[in-house]
């Protein structure tokens, strides 16, 4: 990767909850190409959401101390940009869609109000033209009957429809960068696949980089071309996604992998991964994922491990597996 | 009786469904003209001792309202539920229903909504037994211990509240309620899907496990497709209210003939980087207010025929154990 659009380096985003400070993203970087496609995935308490809101610095100010590392896009830290070219940024350039389209959208205002406000915000067009691109803007999401469909208010739409609406409303100002915070995961399978195959041919049309978040192993390797893997609010691993898939380093990984239920064949009992995920305000000396990990070794719970080089474009922050890796290699 | 008798009367099943149908009424908007929805539209199925029925199916596909049905929680609009023998549905259905009532338990998708808050968890636990009364403090006090061990939590944990535990054990302690007066038929709606990837093959095990040790017989509701291959043993797919095809396990996953079942196979995202799924199937799922005449899926169906729109098709069975309704075949 020449210049990565977006290059995250060691963000650290800390919440106050009545049990004391906790961190919830530790020391996380990462960097998104143009035109490039990187999952994120993760199970609750990951840090895959408050990374993501952090850097279009959506974090609730009030219980959260101001993150720490950099954040640079176009050769500036959106960290310490001044809030007016935030602004700016925040859904111009870089732009975002939630699980759930209904608590995004306004329920008393109209479609066409709703993408008109990004447009009249960013490009300072006429309600007129607004209205015009809104339309365009639906059809391009592929919202049947879309001149119609435009003066309607978000109730009147199904699930799969009004995440079609976030859509277009992220991509209204042809965003460099869209972040989509586990864009399917409210909605049936059915949609969830027109969804993803809408997604994937905008991001090809657009030229845009996207930031997908996922629990779904699934649409990470559907959609997905490098990933990140992560526990407890660090990253345990980045890989191109068929190597992740096919060779896991992490031992988390290689775990959830195994403990995903199969449809293609029958599996008399599933693999499971002893123990629950930590409490986020835990204090777990060493690895985080050591109390859980069938190949724990004595230093796991002493030390704190390094994201280590794991082969060409592969980190993992595993020293035992990367080491008996590297091993192998030379044999 | 004869060997092969008893092997009869074992493999006989213990729920019956027969062309059972639940209709709500309902206003559209504020004092709008009122509306009949039909949630489940004649659907027919058994359960047989000690398997699992997995009932799949998207949003306002019926399974929940089917799940409810079945252990009378709601009363039914026409058709026949028999459980153990008894039928719950018509005139003398609340009669049969407070007879069997103590077989068939329920678990829910939320644990945290369905344990209160301000009950210790062995209080939790025990309520059903309270509710049922004639228990000594002591039998009361072991049983709950003996549930706790039963689904792999510390005999400690009782005197604890729910919201100390993550959704996996609350699921855990959930299972141990429903457990609590020895139930023989159970229906799980969702049990795994409020749950993360690790905690869901634990969840899914625990349930295979109880099913080993106690014969149980689970109906499994679910929308994905993944977990209920982990668990059933027959599989029934339900479409806006309608039961579209039911198969033994293996054979609908591997050989699926309703044009829906195989879309729905297809539109799972695989964790297989390799995988090439084909283009989404268009369309949405229709509405059960005031439904079309014909196939509730012919407006979606890539074969759809003329007759699809005029004439629902009828159950057919293609195979053994295999039922499909598709004009098709």
């Amino acid at each position: 990767m020449a210049v990565p659009l977006l290059d995250v380096d060691d963000l650290t985003v800390r919440f106050r909850t009545d049990a004391g400070w906790m961190t919830a993203v530790d020391r996380v970087s990462l960097a998104v190409g143009e035109g490039e496609a990187l999952g994120i995935v993760g199970e609750s308490g990951s840090g895959k959401s408050v990374t993501a809101l952090s850097i279009l610095r959506l974090h609730a100010a009030a219980t959260t101390r101001m993150p720490t590392g950099k954040i640079l896009y176009g050769g500036k830290d959106l960290l310490t940009l001044p809030t007016r070219e935030m602004r700016q940024i925040r859904g111009g350039e870089i732009a975002m869609i939630f699980q759930d389209p209904m608590s995004s959208l306004n329920p008393v205002l109209t479609i066409a109000d709703q993408i008109g406000e990004s447009l009249r915000l960013h490009q300072g067009v006429d309600q007129a033209t607004a209205r015009k691109r809104a339309i365009e803007l639906l059809d391009l999401v592929r919202i049947p009957d879309a001149a119609r469909r435009v003066d309607e208010y978000p109730h009147r739409l199904s699930g799969g429809m009004r995440q079609r609406v976030m859509i277009a409303i992220a991509i209204a100002c042809r965003p460099k960068l869209l972040i989509a915070d586990e864009p399917t995961t409210a909605l049936d399978v059915t949609i969830q696949a027109q969804i993803l195959d809408l997604l994937r041919d905008l991001q090809r049309e657009l030229g845009m980089s996207v930031i997908l978040i996922t629990h779904d192993m699934g649409v990470i390797a559907e959609f997905a071309r490098r990933v990140m893997v992560m526990y407890a609010g660090r990253v345990v691993e980045t890989a191109p996604v068929g190597q992740m898939f096919r060779r896991p380093v992490h031992p988390y990984t290689e775990g959830l992998l195994t403990a995903i239920p199969k449809l293609d064949v029958d599996v008399r009992r599933l693999p499971t991964i002893a123990g629950s995920i930590p409490d986020p305000t835990a204090v777990i000396p060493g690895c985080r994922y050591s109390p859980r990990c069938p190949q724990v070794q004595e230093s796991c719970r002493r030390d704190s491990p390094a994201l280590l080089p794991a082969g060409p474009e592969r980190e993992a922050r595993c020293p035992p597996r990367v080491a008996a890796m590297a091993k192998e290699t030379v044999a | 009786m004869s060997a092969a008798l008893k092997t009869a009367a074992a493999d006989a099943p213990i729920i019956q469904v027969r062309d059972l149908v639940k209709e709500f009424n309902v206003t559209r908007g504020r004092g709008g003209p009122p509306a009949i929805l039909r949630a489940v539209n004649h659907i027919s199925f058994d359960i047989r001792p000690g398997t699992t029925l997995g009932l799949v199916g998207e949003s306002g596909s019926g399974k929940s309202t089917t799940g409810r049905l079945l252990v009378g929680l709601i009363p039914a609009t026409s058709g026949e539920i028999s459980l153990f023998g008894e039928t719950i549905t018509g005139a003398d259905g609340e009669a049969a229903l407070a007879k069997v009532r103590s077989k068939l338990q329920f678990v829910f998708q939320d644990p945290h909504g369905s344990l209160n808050p301000r009950m210790r968890v062995g209080d939790c636990i025990a309520e059903p037994i309270d509710i049922a009364g004639g228990w000594s403090r002591k039998d009361r006090a072991d049983r709950v211990s003996e549930l706790l061990e039963t689904v792999g939590l510390p005999r400690a944990v009782a005197e604890r509240f729910p919201h100390e535990f993550s959704g996996g054990q609350r699921q855990r302690i959930g299972i141990a309620r429903a457990l609590a007066l020895r139930p023989d038929f159970v229906v799980c709606d969702e049990p795994v899907s409020a749950l993360d990837v690790s905690m869901q093959a634990q969840i899914i095990n625990l349930l295979l496990d109880l099913q080993e040790r106690l014969g149980l017989s689970y109906l499994f509701i679910a929308h994905d497709l993944a977990v209920v291959r982990s668990i059933a043993t027959d599989v029934a797919v339900m479409y806006a209210g309608a039961l579209v095809e039911q198969a033994p396990k293996t054979v609908l996953y591997s050989a699926p003939k309703h044009p829906y079942t195989q879309a729905l196979l297809d539109a799972v995202p695989r964790p297989d980087p390799d995988r090439v799924r084909s283009a989404a199937l268009g369309g949405e799922v229709p509405s059960i207010l005031n439904p079309l005449p014909g196939c509730a899926f012919a407006a979606r169906c890539p074969h759809v025929m003329a007759v699809c729109r005029q004439d629902r098709p009828a159950p057919r069975p293609t195979g053994e154990g295999h039922v499909v309704a598709c004009h098709l075949y």
